[in-house]
């Protein structure tokens, strides 16, 4: 039945996994984005370059210190979280009093100095990081073999993803933190510390960029400019998703995701730049974005 | 300085209070006073400072100079997020209610800031509207249960002061009637009131003072119990 | 952006009077334009000339319409592509191969306009970056434009049939010619009423349509306007350069013409011509230095957005502005 379509199944399933995958980077990196741009209305053009000091501190932990993967995963958004704050506190902060353009074209440059940093010490070329020994090997799913590791990254990935979601929508902190994204200044008059909040606000978003750079580190290869065209296809995501519900982020990352895999498999030439095609379509017929609200 | 007695009871004291937003002068040397277990209300036209004054003494200006001194503590060059901490309870103008927070959110988010404030089984007592309404969104209550809303949320937060912004703006009559009668239970359970009011015949109901503001500045003081005998005098102030 | 924009410093006392002193700035920049070449090399100075036309034209959607585009390389780079191809395959002689790069820019950035205006801040800045993005990977896979070696040995070619652009002076010429044609058309735009109805639109456009403006309109003139002038500016380059290369189209480039608006002055006239000498020197003295020059690059973007957001030019102006009220 599936061969109707003319391609084997191993191929199709194949590259829907692939979709999957990056869907779960697009929906981490998108969500962080959205939650940073909510409380911050800064678009922080240094993910990407955070995201790939994530995969690097993976590195750097095993190469130098002999910490393997489970110590990257707690320990390198820790560490990511912790570079923003500094960012936040020492740069991003004194820029809210003008033009929200300046954050974006600030967080541009810091983007060009880490990347620019990184490749002057480590090279373009990638290094290689191992999958961890628990998620080595697969499953034999009847249809398709899947690798342990990237199935666990998806289900890692949509946990976080699903996890942020009810840490905002559904807890006491995240009232608070939906509350200061509509009017800071009056949650500020109920005794709540509304710069602290912001600080750890990017901080939070930034680690989940460390976080994605960690499970794509056994993937992809770590290099210095492993961010940079990965996150401009998160920003056509965003786009198309609109930043106003933390669902839609999710849900638009990993439906283009897949939409991506499966242009790989009819239609290769074009997979890279399907995003932006449809990007271009929603914004013809839904400027706001799928689940956006203007703002 | 005034006498020692008078001073025991001052809870808010603001002297010579001048407020900015960015270039614009708004408070030019504003001075009141109220005491413990007191309304007052600051009246005048708009435009007249009554908002930013409040604004002012939360920390909500852009600049300000001169001094408010609450229970002995001066507030100016506190950060603003400290100022509610001493126990000051802030009821916006327009209500403020959170349009992303659910009903029991919107309740809930004012963090306690002392012992003794009213627990949520009290506040639905003195707002029946309220109870059963916790899962709607804010913004989709009624604009009254919006107001009782905005002040319930201060009453859990053991704040010994209010300061309520109009809260009878834009309101039909009879909700005007209810929300008389929230505050003036309030009073009765001890809570300090700074009122900005435009319809001067409710602040008339609650009050025991009346603060008249003119072009940021305090230009009258009338307790209630002269009222009648300076209603000229209001008239003129007031236009009304 | 909030940059102020009064672009004539005209400063009572310094001259006799405006007339004179345009002269006498006419005579100073024919000077100048006569030395360089000699002075400097003048591929060097092509290259600068290019980048602030470049700039220049992504200040007027910048600075005079408020309007962050970070794809602008996809008209700088997709012109040079195609007046690079028209040159070496079709065999255009220069003045036709720079016309059809800036044709296309034009029709590109009526597209991308077209799609960007409907939002606004930095949606329109993340919009795009992402349709020049797709522009680069059109670009790294089309067949014409040759992957990652691009299009080399691009003949130069012999303008109106008359002038042969081998000889490098002649080059020069004609690249000073099209960048002060570039340059005039903006300073034209910037003073006329369409102008004033940018900056208007900057400035409140919410005002500007309760005043009858359709200000989609106009901001969709100055994208098409700001990316045909980008589009001349790299067209010029592939044929100074004989190469029209991927370097052009990549979001960096899109960042350079940020970079030299900002650092010589948002919304200033002369603002990015100066940011771009300063950039392009700055790139060759780096060049061989071994010290990095992106993150030299971004160190600049982080000291401008935070301690000097006038830019070079508008800090001149500002202080003249204040010494003489």
């Amino acid at each position: 039945m599936l061969d109707l379509l003319g391609v084997p199944p191993q191929a199709l399933f194949g590259q829907l996994l692939l979709g999957l995958i990056n869907g779960s980077f697009y929906a981490l990196l998108s969500l962080g984005l959205a939650v940073i741009f909510g409380m911050l209305n800064v678009i922080n053009m240094a993910h990407g370059a955070l995201y790939m000091v994530g995969a690097f501190v993976a590195w750097l932990l095993l190469t130098k210190f002999g910490l393997g993967y489970w110590w990257a995963l707690g320990l390198a958004p820790l560490a990511v979280g912790a570079l923003g704050l500094v960012l936040e506190r020492g740069l991003l902060r004194h820029l809210y009093s003008v033009d929200h353009l300046y954050g974006l074209l600030l967080t541009f440059g810091l983007a060009l100095m880490i990347e620019g940093g990184f490749r002057h010490v480590y090279g373009v070329s990638g290094q290689a990081y191992p999958i961890p020994d628990l998620l080595r090997g697969g499953t034999n799913l009847g249809f398709m073999v899947l690798p342990s590791y990237r199935g666990w990254v998806v289900v890692f990935a949509l946990a976080v993803c699903f996890g942020t979601w009810f840490a905002i929508e559904r807890t006491r902190l995240g009232s608070r933190l939906r509350a200061a994204t509509e009017n800071p200044a009056l949650v500020q008059a109920f005794g709540i510390d509304v710069p602290r909040m912001v600080s750890l606000t990017y901080g939070f978003g930034v680690a989940l960029a460390g976080l994605a750079g960690v499970l794509a580190a056994p993937i992809y290869q770590v290099s210095p400019m492993m961010g940079t065209n990965l996150i401009i296809v998160v920003f056509a995501v965003v786009v198309i998703g609109g930043m106003g519900s933390i669902l839609g982020a999710i849900l638009t990352g990993i439906g283009l995701g897949l939409l991506e895999g499966l242009t790989k498999v009819f239609y290769p030439e074009a997979s890279n730049i399907v995003v932006f095609v449809i990007m271009a379509v929603v914004l013809l017929l839904k400027p706001a974005g799928l689940f956006g609200r203007e703002r | 300085m005034p006498d020692r007695a008078d001073t025991a009871a001052t809870m808010l004291e603001v002297r010579d209070l001048h407020a900015f937003y960015g270039e614009s002068h708004i408070l030019h040397g504003v001075s009141l006073e109220v005491r413990r277990g007191e309304v007052v209300t600051l009246l005048g036209r708009n435009g007249a400072g009554k908002t930013t004054t409040l604004r002012a003494i939360m920390g909500m200006v852009g600049r300000r100079t001169g001094s408010i001194r609450f229970a002995g503590t001066e507030l100016v060059g506190m950060a603003p997020h400290r100022v509610p901490r001493l126990g000051i309870g802030y009821v916006p103008e327009e209500r403020g209610i959170f349009a992303s927070l659910s009903t029991a959110e919107n309740l809930m988010l004012p963090p306690v800031v002392r012992e003794g404030g009213m627990s949520v089984e009290q506040i639905h007592t003195l707002f029946p509207n309220l109870r059963e309404r916790g899962a709607t969104q804010g913004t989709r209550l009624s604009g009254g249960e919006q107001q009782m809303l905005a002040i319930a949320r201060i009453l859990r937060t053991g704040a010994e002061l209010i300061l309520l912004d109009e809260p009878t703006e834009g309101l039909a009559p009879v909700i005007i009637d209810q929300i008389g009668v929230a505050v003036r239970r309030l009073k009765d359970r001890g809570f300090t009131i700074v009122l900005v009011e435009q319809n001067f015949r409710f602040a008339a109901t609650i009050a025991d003072r009346h603060y008249v503001m003119e072009e940021g500045h305090v230009v009258d003081m009338i307790p209630n119990d002269r009222l009648d005998a300076s209603m000229d005098r209001l008239h003129a102030r007031l236009g009304v | 952006m909030t940059t102020d924009t009064r672009t004539d410093p005209a400063q009572p006392g310094l001259l006799p009077d405006g007339r004179t002193r345009t002269l006498l700035l006419a005579a100073a920049g024919f000077a100048v334009a006569v030395a360089a070449p000699h002075v400097l090399y003048p591929v060097f100075v092509m290259k600068v000339l290019c980048f602030a036309l470049f700039a220049c034209a992504f200040n007027l959607l910048l600075g005079f319409a408020g309007l962050l585009s970070f794809g602008h390389a996809a008209f700088f780079g997709g012109a040079a592509y195609v007046s690079a191809h028209a040159a070496k395959v079709w065999g255009f002689p220069p003045e036709l191969a720079i016309l059809a790069g800036t044709a296309s820019a034009a029709m590109t950035g009526l597209l991308f306009g077209w799609l960007a205006i409907r939002r606004q801040g930095i949606y329109f800045a993340m919009i795009t970056l992402a349709l020049s993005q797709m522009v680069f990977f059109l670009a790294l896979q089309l067949p014409f434009t040759g992957g990652e070696d691009g299009i080399q040995a691009v003949p130069r070619g012999v303008l109106f049939g008359l002038v042969d652009l081998n000889d490098p002076l002649a080059m020069y010429w004609t690249v000073l010619g099209v960048c002060l044609f570039g340059f005039a058309v903006i300073r034209r735009a910037v003073h006329s009423p369409f102008g004033q109805v940018l900056k208007a639109i900057r400035e409140n456009e919410p005002r500007a349509i309760s005043l009858g403006y359709r200000t989609e309109r106009y901001k969709l003139l100055a994208f098409v306007l700001s990316a045909a002038l980008a589009g001349m500016a790299g067209a010029t380059k592939a044929l100074v350069f004989q190469l029209a290369s991927l370097t052009d189209v990549t979001w960096q480039m899109s960042g350079e013409a940020v970079l030299m608006t900002l650092l010589g002055g948002v919304g200033t006239l002369a603002g990015p011509v100066v940011g771009a000498a300063l950039v392009v020197t700055l790139q060759n003295h780096l060049a061989d230095s071994g010290v990095p020059v992106t993150v030299v690059t971004g160190f600049i973007f982080v000291v401008c957005v935070l301690l000097f957001r006038r830019g070079i030019v508008g800090e001149i102006e500002h202080r003249l502005r204040r010494r003489a009220p």
